[in-house]
């Protein structure tokens, strides 16, 4: 049998003549060819298990990383645990902790957040980072990968770095944000950090900034893709710039964008690093800049529920789902097509 | 065939020899004390080896460090799991009660340890801190934080103020406030959340809890809470802290430009003050007992053995807590290296408490916290103490940056507060 499909009818010569191309294949010689004993002589592994042993430690890490966790948080939803006490001390407690997740009001304001950061950071990125792209793809030649780099450093720098720089940015007193802002609009400085309305665009900012060079990349390699032949047919029937931008581009990055807007959707709701070091751990006053990453890491290590915290991470595990399925429902190309 | 039979001689001394050190192994692993630690404590407990080493020549002390809050997640971790736990972990306060609260800890009080007959040795209120709701003593401390008000006696003095005035009550301590504002331009305090934090710590019942009583009701609704937080408003109204959170840049950048005229807190910061925070400072500061004669701890260390440590490590791990804890020599040589104050009675008459603090303008301020720690009464811990001062400082900040009515915002706390308490 041919590992690749090959069309029907074609090369049957070629077909027929695989045949001793794969008999070909060097075979254990059966005790008649050596006029031996049948003796084995030594362990051979079975040909079915060979993918699977190739793939063991893989599988391995994968089990112990990736599906133990998941089992046992599952496990952990159902349970009332005080950790400290070791794991003989679970309580199988039903759907308690869910309960509990879906009526604690801090549950749904860190959702409030979630959403709210990840629409604020996520849609601007695609907005600027799609004719930034085409700009980028058009307009620059020598200086592209550098200006490509550019945007895309932020997105491989550490985190942490990240979070340090801009606390030191947004500082009230010291802040260089606020200098500016103090140059251009004299008044009391802004309260970045503190203040529950400033917390989240200023998070937003660092989300989108960091990004934004990301999806420059994917929508700059997607735009490669698209035949000039389109372009210079559209040219010929006099479609201005905007028209070939919104009749042959966007229709035929939708594809990437679909998968640009499925990260950022899945990102957006894990949101963690960025508010966690800028809020002290803590999610900022009034829990302004508190997800629900950071909810459900402080209910478990700060707040010592992990029952909870794992019944709230199944929680936003269902929304995540819901929201790349709807946002699948709204981009598939292939649906549309239909 | 010589050669070969050398070889062979040789190869037979390196197979006895892997064998022996194999064989050694379980011993070389039964004779190491492991000790989990943070900053500054991890300093106390190496320094402590060669005490150690005087008392078990054959134990070696291996201390295993990390930053303070990797620290205490890796104990949950391991206390959860029962697996990786140290001989002995050091604890900071905020987590003694919490980790008391489980049955993950040894009762030093029980055989094989020998707290019981040594309990008396050690500051009242912080031997009841490391103790549980049954009695059980879950750890040992081995320096507290008691309680002061530092202050700058350069901005007092241009604002024409005593310290008396800071100190006398509340209302003066803001009162002195808005003079040295007027005088300096430098706030009273860092942030108003720090006077909220002592006012709701005076005038607790004995055995009662911050946010919970016994039967874990709520108590955030009492008049300590409600005081605490119009003081707090006051502050904030009058412009008089500078809305800047402990520890933050801001922070540190205000106590070394002499923007914050006084701090409450343990009387470690003196020490964070001289070696990182403001040493440009030095000489400018004094400290003072905390306003309207307001006793309380801020942190401390404590020594634990988990339950899951082999029995045959358990007389050893006593042993190093006894050293570190109950030994008067370890207990100050700590106190003088990392400011750790001491939790041991005995060290209390040492000449070393009226040795003037250069820092402090040569003033003999050890003098002044040893009186305070012997005055500071133990609060009840809760399980949910944790979330509750997360409630509370939310509600706090929507008073003071919304506008929110004082009781409203307490109702709210109390509301949220009592749908965990039994969790």
């Amino acid at each position: 049998m041919s590992r690749w499909p090959m069309p029907s009818g074609c090369c049957s010569a070629a077909r027929t003549a695989e045949v001793p191309t794969m008999s070909a294949v060097p075979q254990p010689l059966g005790p008649q060819a050596h006029g031996a004993s049948p003796r084995r002589v030594g362990w051979r592994l079975p040909r079915a298990w060979v993918p699977y042993v190739l793939l063991s430690p893989f599988l391995l890490l994968f089990a112990v990383f990736g599906v133990f966790p998941l089992v046992f948080s599952l496990w952990l939803a159902f349970q009332s645990w005080e950790p400290t006490s070791g794991l003989a001390s679970m309580r199988f407690v039903g759907l308690e902790n869910f309960v509990f997740a879906l009526q604690d009001e801090w549950f749904w304001k860190s959702l409030g957040n979630t959403g709210w950061l990840a629409l604020v950071s996520g849609v601007p990125q695609h907005l600027v980072a799609i004719p930034l792209a085409c700009f980028i793809h058009a307009a620059l030649r020598r200086s592209r990968n550098a200006m490509v780099g550019a945007y895309f450093v932020p997105y491989i720098t550490s985190t942490v770095a990240i979070a340090i720089l801009f606390s030191s940015l947004f500082s009230t007193d010291y802040g260089l944000i606020n200098a500016a802002l103090g140059v251009l609009l004299p008044g009391d400085p802004v309260d970045w950090l503190n203040d529950p309305q400033r917390i989240k665009p200023a998070i937003a900012l660092i989300v989108f900034w960091r990004y934004v060079g990301f999806n420059l990349v994917l929508y700059l390699a997607a735009l490669q893709t698209i035949p000039k032949d389109l372009y210079e047919a559209a040219k010929m029937d006099g479609a201005s710039q905007l028209q070939q931008f919104f009749y042959i581009t966007l229709p035929s990055l939708k594809p990437m964008i679909f998968f640009g807007v499925t990260l950022s959707v899945i990102g957006g709701l894990q949101l963690f690093e960025e508010p966690f070091i800028l809020t002290g751990g803590r999610g900022g006053s009034d829990q302004a800049g508190m997800t629900t990453a950071i909810y459900l890491y402080r209910m478990a290590f700060d707040f010592n529920d992990f029952g909870a915290a794992s019944a709230m991470s199944w929680l936003l595990f269902v929304l995540v789902v819901a929201l790349t399925w709807l946002t699948h429902r709204a981009f598939n190309p292939r649906r549309k097509a239909d | 065939m010589g050669l070969q039979q050398k070889g062979g001689g040789a190869l037979r001394a390196w197979a006895a020899l892997c064998l022996l050190a194999l064989a050694a192994l379980p011993v070389q692993a039964q004779r190491t004390l492991t000790v989990a630690a943070f900053p500054s404590v991890d300093e106390i407990i190496r320094a402590a080896a060669p005490a150690w080493k005087a008392l078990h020549p054959d134990v070696q002390l291996k201390v295993v460090s990390r930053q303070f809050a990797d620290h205490h997640t890796a104990m949950t971790t391991a206390l959860s799991t029962a697996s990786n736990l140290p001989d002995v972990m050091a604890l900071e306060v905020g987590y003694v009660g919490r980790f008391a609260q489980g049955g993950g800890l040894d009762d030093l009080s029980a055989p094989p340890f020998g707290l019981k007959s040594e309990a008396k040795r050690y500051v009242p209120f912080a031997l009841a801190q490391g103790s549980n709701r049954h009695g059980a003593v879950v750890a040992a401390p081995t320096d507290i934080g008691p309680g002061t008000l530092l202050y700058r006696a350069d901005l007092l003095a241009r604002s024409g103020l005593a310290e008396a005035e800071l100190t006398q009550s509340w209302g003066s301590y803001v009162a002195a406030g808005l003079k040295i504002k007027a005088a300096t331009g430098a706030y009273l305090m860092a942030h108003a959340r720090d006077m909220k934090d002592i006012v709701i710590r005076t005038g607790l019942r004995p055995g009662e809890g911050l946010y919970f009583d016994g039967e874990s009701r709520v108590l955030v609704s009492s008049p300590r809470f409600v005081r605490a937080f119009e003081l707090a408003r006051e502050v904030r109204r009058q412009k008089l802290d500078a809305r800047v959170i402990a520890w933050s840049n801001e922070w540190a950048e205000g106590f070394k430009r002499g923007t914050i005229a006084t701090q409450m807190s343990g009387a470690w910061l003196a020490g964070h003050l001289n070696h990182w925070l403001a040493p440009s400072t030095a000489g400018a500061w004094r400290a003072a007992q905390l306003p309207e004669g307001a006793f309380v701890a801020y942190g401390g260390t404590f020594l634990a053995v988990p339950r899951g440590v082999p029995p045959a490590q358990k007389a050893l791990a006593w042993d190093l807590i006894r050293l570190l804890t109950l030994e008067r020599g370890m207990q100050l040589a700590a106190f003088k290296a990392q400011d750790a104050f001491p939790a041991l009675l005995e060290t209390f008459e040492d000449p070393f408490f009226g040795q003037p603090i250069a820092f402090l303008g040569g003033q003999p301020a050890r003098l002044l916290w040893r009186d305070a720690a012997r005055r500071i009464q133990a609060v009840a811990v809760h399980k949910q103490d944790a979330f509750a001062d997360e409630v509370i400082n939310t509600e706090l900040d929507k008073v003071l940056d919304r506008g929110k009515d004082i009781h409203v915002a307490l109702a709210d706390a109390e509301r949220l507060l009592q749908r965990r308490a039994h969790r």
